[in-house]
């Protein structure tokens, strides 16, 4: 493996390579995403937002209460977000444990929905706290099951040891599996991770071990995708770009209920990285009740008058 | 991979049916509003639209102003308790905290500056600094100035056009505070915002002629620095007037402050932290316009980290907006005056003629109005007159350094000492580095932060004095300032 | 003259942002000066003062993160509140306590007053109990006075409302929550001013208001081991000695005042020092 000509898989490398990264002054960041979260978002450009928001999300459900029912609702949901409006473009995947994999892929198929993805949270998803036998095993089978994208967990107890090699080379085991059968979203649990400074370093480490996408939360842990977390992250992804040439991926999963949350997302990507990214191949949203905040939105934009939850279909 | 759509913003303008600006305006004197007999025009920057007619303040003005304050002073305003004079200012804060909104988009339509900055940081901080004076009044003798402390009467206050509301707060609150009264001269481009305060004022029932707000130009300005009548002087200005109002008080009894003018370094280390650094160096110069004393317009970068710094500043600034101040997504509105324009074009064209390499962002200007893009000059050194001379407006003049020493050397080798900004993650670097420099406000890892309790001021040609904090107070006291 | 039967008002302790009665359920007669009854407050109890404490210290972390501008303009809003119902408090302290209607006036417009001056000390006490030092080296040293964390405070017997407020203002004006037992014979005004205080934006938990008997809350307060410090300005000196031996389980900082000071700011504060070292 090249990792882009970046480090050569040895820890004094990676070691280097990490050191080497500047630092990020917390109450800087945080000042400058809330400068973005000023920018008012209106008329024809809050009409595209929310749009180009809907395509954007990965429709979730990871609950231990998931049952083939719960999962095939939602993947209707995915296809038709409003039953009454066909206009309403579908979203940018379902996310599912991947035990409801096949479940989820079969019922998409069935009912027209054979261009949205399904995205498997994997490698013992939301602690990392298993073997790495099991972590294989756990990618194997859902991309056996039908999953063209895996959301893998890093080991945060291993990151925050300092055991930098480790979480690099699961990702690269982990990227392997992958293949070219399935693009990998590497999660940080930035709510864990705590510092900047660590999502920093995390995203040039997953970067650089293969990452397609580099993503903030399991949704599991709060603080989840805070606004200065995604900047930090879509400033590395810049800077990454400037070296390789290449373009990751980015997913705030977590927290992003509304679509005054999405649109300020948005904001700080046009902002950041600029508007290539503006689009699934490259920016996702995490997120469960945003989706039918959107079509709320939506329709006010369109009919001029606030609209009521009973307009939008609870799944 | 390309999107079909860039992220285009559409247009978000604030609604200017908040204000009423009245045709023609007179001065404040005595708590009532008084006709003027000559006028001039306040324009709009942006647009060159006519706001309104102001009164030219004379002779006669500006003695019955005075007289207001000096009446007020000696039958009210001294002889009230700090307790209920404080009660005053607290009014005033709260109303203004009310009024925001309005005075938001006076500001900006009377200054050009963004409507954003006008409503998150200019009209904030003004009713913070009447909120912070408030609770003073009645605590003078723990301000560490005397176990009873003295206010000096009649404060004479002129003050300047890049934050009008902000630099009236500065001046009126504490002078306020400490027991004086005031007549207070607005610039001559931004008088709207104080007029409205003079409503404020009445609206608080403060006593009349406490606060007498006379309009005009430079003549009305020298009419109060020169007037028998008044005790102490407060200037907010450019340092060459500084000096002429330094020379004309000599002979006199007056006490004087002078916030005057700078060109502040910006010093950036290897260890910076690049990116909030770089959100620092844009606004350090280009927050409001560049029009900021304080402004960091001598960028001193390490030789080691300065390609990569330059790169990523180029960057950020292609996604500056500048356009309509009262857009709500505008980060850079309108240069205030023709004449402002002008002299930042001059020295812009200075800079290229010392052979100092311009660069600005691709900007689409308005037709009307005075713009000027953000712009960079690098290959500047000391001996640049673009290193030297204040220029106020959104231009940074772009210098090298090789070592700590070196840094603070040429950010000292100025006859300004206003500011300097650091950037560092290395705490004792910091903290040696704003030991050694000659500034009066030093700001590590970030920039152009005000707050009432932290007390702002120059060392050397940018003045005499300090505003804000417990420091600020001693301007208008007896005893303990400047005689 | 109308025969309408008026709507008394239950009295009732305010813990955490809410007004819950007292979980022992007991109450004790409150009467006016002719000896007419009033009301029924609480006798609070010691699980009452155990949910105040789990209260305040819950809230002390963003008490104290506040900017010291927005604890100021709090405290400026209490004033407000209470110069709105001067009146109800006037025609209380008349009430109960037989006061006139002069000096009742007298010590509601001390009260608002009060409440002014301590918001004013928010943004300026750093300034004043902080220092840099110079230390014999390179290093830059800095002092901060600091909110110690949760107090508890008995209020004088009297003045009623101007005791409580000197007794309440003073502490969470630097970031404090605190934990205050009214007056026992006159309780009725502390409880009203709870309500001034559940409607100026004052977090939950801020300030807690207990009423009930002296001996038993003083005692409870000094031995509990999630009290930072205490203010016994409203307990007899005979009774101070107990108090102080109790409260030094936990080393406890125990203070009694007379009047409005500075100094009742800085006495529940703490003083951090910082050393740093300067150098390239």
């Amino acid at each position: 493996m090249s990792f882009y000509g970046l480090v050569d898989g040895t820890e004094a490398s990676l070691k280097s390579y990490l050191g080497n990264l500047s630092g990020v002054d917390q109450v800087g960041a945080e000042a400058r995403a809330a400068m973005l979260a000023t920018r008012s978002i209106k008329t024809t450009s809050k009409r595209w937002a929310i749009e180009t928001a809907i395509t954007m999300v990965d429709l979730t459900t990871l609950e231990g209460a998931d049952t083939p029912g719960k999962v095939k609702a939602l993947c209707t949901k995915a296809v038709r977000p409003d039953p009454t409006d066909s206009s309403v473009p579908s979203v940018g995947a379902v996310c599912v444990y991947n035990d409801m994999v096949e479940v989820a892929r079969t019922h998409l198929d069935l009912i027209g929905g054979q261009h949205v993805p399904v995205a498997a949270v994997s490698t013992a998803f939301p602690s990392g706290r298993a073997s790495m036998t099991v972590k294989i095993q756990d990618t194997k089978d859902a991309i056996a099951a039908g999953a063209a994208e895996i959301d893998m967990v890093i080991d945060r107890g291993a990151f925050l040891a300092g055991r930098y090699i480790d979480v690099f080379n699961e990702i690269v085991a982990i990227r392997e599996v992958c293949g070219e059968k399935a693009h990998l979203k590497v999660i940080f649990e930035t709510g864990e991770l705590v510092t900047y400074d660590n999502v920093r370093k995390a995203s040039f480490l997953a970067m650089a071990a293969g990452a397609d996408f580099i993503k903030t939360s399991t949704g599991k842990v709060a603080p989840a995708a805070t606004p200065p977390v995604v900047l930090v992250m879509l400033e590395a992804v810049r800077d990454f770009y400037e070296m390789t040439q290449v373009r990751i991926g980015v997913k705030p999963a977590g927290g992003i209920r509304t679509t005054k949350d999405a649109i300020k997302q948005l904001v700080l990507v046009n902002e950041t990285v600029g508007p290539d990214w503006l689009n699934p191949k490259l920016f996702r949203i995490g997120a469960s009740a945003l989706l039918n905040d959107l079509l709320m939105q939506r329709m006010k934009l369109d009919d001029g008058y606030y609209t009521s939850p009973q307009y939008v279909t609870m799944d | 991979m390309e999107t079909d759509m860039t992220f285009e913003y559409a247009p978000a303008p604030e609604s200017r049916a908040i204000v009423t600006i009245k045709p023609k305006y007179g001065h404040f004197i005595g708590g009532k509003f008084v006709p003027g007999s000559k006028h001039f025009p306040t324009i709009n920057p942006a647009t060159e639209e006519v706001l309104s007619q102001i009164a030219l303040a004379g002779k006669a003005d500006v003695d019955a102003a005075v007289k207001a304050a000096r009446k007020a002073y000696t039958s009210t305003w001294s002889k009230m308790s700090g307790k209920e004079r404080g009660k005053y200012l607290y009014r005033i804060a709260r109303i203004m905290q009310e009024r925001a909104r309005e005075f938001a988009v006076l500001e900006t339509l009377d200054n050009g500056k963004p409507i954003r900055e006008s409503r998150d940081t200019d009209i904030p901080l003004a009713a913070a600094h009447f909120f912070y004076h408030a609770g003073w009044a009645d605590k003078l003798e723990y301000a560490g100035l005397g176990t009873s402390p003295k206010p000096l009467g009649v404060a004479g206050q002129i003050i300047p056009w890049n934050f009008p509301l902000l630099m009236l707060a500065w001046k009126v609150a504490p002078a306020l505070a400490a027991g004086n009264t005031v007549v207070l001269k607005p610039a001559e481009s931004t008088p709207l915002t104080a007029l409205l305060f003079a409503e404020v004022c009445q609206q608080a029932e403060l006593p009349a002629g406490v606060v007498n707000i006379v309009t005009g130009d430079g003549s009305t300005g020298a009419l109060i620095v020169n007037h028998p009548g008044i005790d102490k002087i407060a200037f907010t200005g450019s340092t060459e007037v500084g000096k002429i109002i330094a020379r004309a008080v000599a002979p006199t009894k007056k006490s004087v402050t002078l916030e005057l003018g700078g060109k502040a370094a910006n010093i950036v280390f290897d260890d910076a932290p690049i990116d909030e650094t770089v959100e620092g160096i844009v606004n350090g110069i280009f927050f409001n316009q560049g029009h900021v004393c304080c402004a960091g317009s001598r960028l001193l970068l390490q030789e080691s980290v300065a390609e990569e710094v330059l790169h990523k500043l180029k960057n950020r600034m292609e996604k500056i907006r500048v356009g309509d101040p009262m857009d709500k997504n505008t980060d850079v509105g309108a240069i205030n005056s023709k004449e402002q324009l002008a002299k930042i074009i001059e020295l812009s064209a200075v800079g290229d003629a010392e052979g100092a390499e311009r660069w600005s962002p691709a900007c689409e200007l308005p037709s009307k109005g005075f713009w000027f893009a953000p712009t960079i000059f690098t290959g500047v050194t000391q001996a640049h007159r673009i290193a030297r001379e204040e220029i106020f407006g959104p231009v940074l003049s772009v210098l090298t350094f090789r070592t700590p020493q070196e840094a603070i050397e040429k950010a000292n080798n100025t006859p300004f000492g206003l500011s300097a900004g650091i950037w560092s993650e290395k705490g004792s670097r910091t903290l040696w580095a704003s030991q050694q420099l000659r500034a009066g406000v030093i700001w590590a890892n970030t920039f152009n932060k005000f707050d009432p309790t932290s007390p702002f001021g120059g060392y050397k040609e940018s003045g005499w004095g300090r505003e804000g904090g417990r420091h600020g107070l001693a301007a208008y006291l007896k005893g303990v300032s400047h005689e | 003259m109308s025969n309408r039967i008026d709507v008394k008002k239950t009295y009732k302790l305010f813990i955490n942002g809410a007004f819950p009665r007292t979980e022992s359920g007991r109450t004790y007669e409150v009467k006016n000066a002719k000896g007419v009854f009033i009301a029924n407050p609480c006798l609070a109890s010691r699980k009452d003062l155990r949910e105040a404490v789990v209260a305040a210290r819950a809230a002390h972390n963003g008490w104290n993160k506040a900017t010291a501008y927005n604890r100021g303009q709090i405290l400026y809003r209490i004033a407000e509140m209470l110069e709105g119902r001067r009146a109800q408090f006037v025609e209380e302290i008349v009430a109960v306590t037989g006061a006139t209607k002069v000096k009742a006036e007298k010590e509601v417009t001390e009260s608002i007053d009060r409440l002014v001056w301590y918001a004013g000390w928010t943004d300026k006490i750093a300034s004043l109990a902080g220092s840099t030092n110079p230390v014999a080296g390179p290093f830059y040293n800095f002092t901060i006075p600091e909110s110690m964390g949760v107090v508890a405070a008995i209020a004088p017997e009297s003045p009623s409302l101007l005791g409580l407020v000197d007794c309440i203002a003073p502490i969470i004006t630097s970031g404090n929550t605190v934990i205050v037992l009214a007056s026992t014979k006159a309780p009725l005004s502390a409880l009203t001013f709870a309500e001034v205080l559940a409607t100026s934006d004052l977090p939950a938990g801020v300030v807690n208001i207990l009423t009930g008997k002296k001996d038993e809350i003083a005692l409870w307060m000094a031995s509990h081991m999630d009290i930072d410090a205490l203010d016994i300005s409203g307990l007899p000196s005979k009774k101070h000695a107990d108090i102080k031996a109790a409260g030094a389980e936990n080393l406890k900082r125990i203070y009694s005042y007379k009047s409005a000071d500075p100094g009742r700011i800085t006495a529940f504060m703490e003083a951090k020092t910082v050393w740093h070292p300067i150098g390239v």
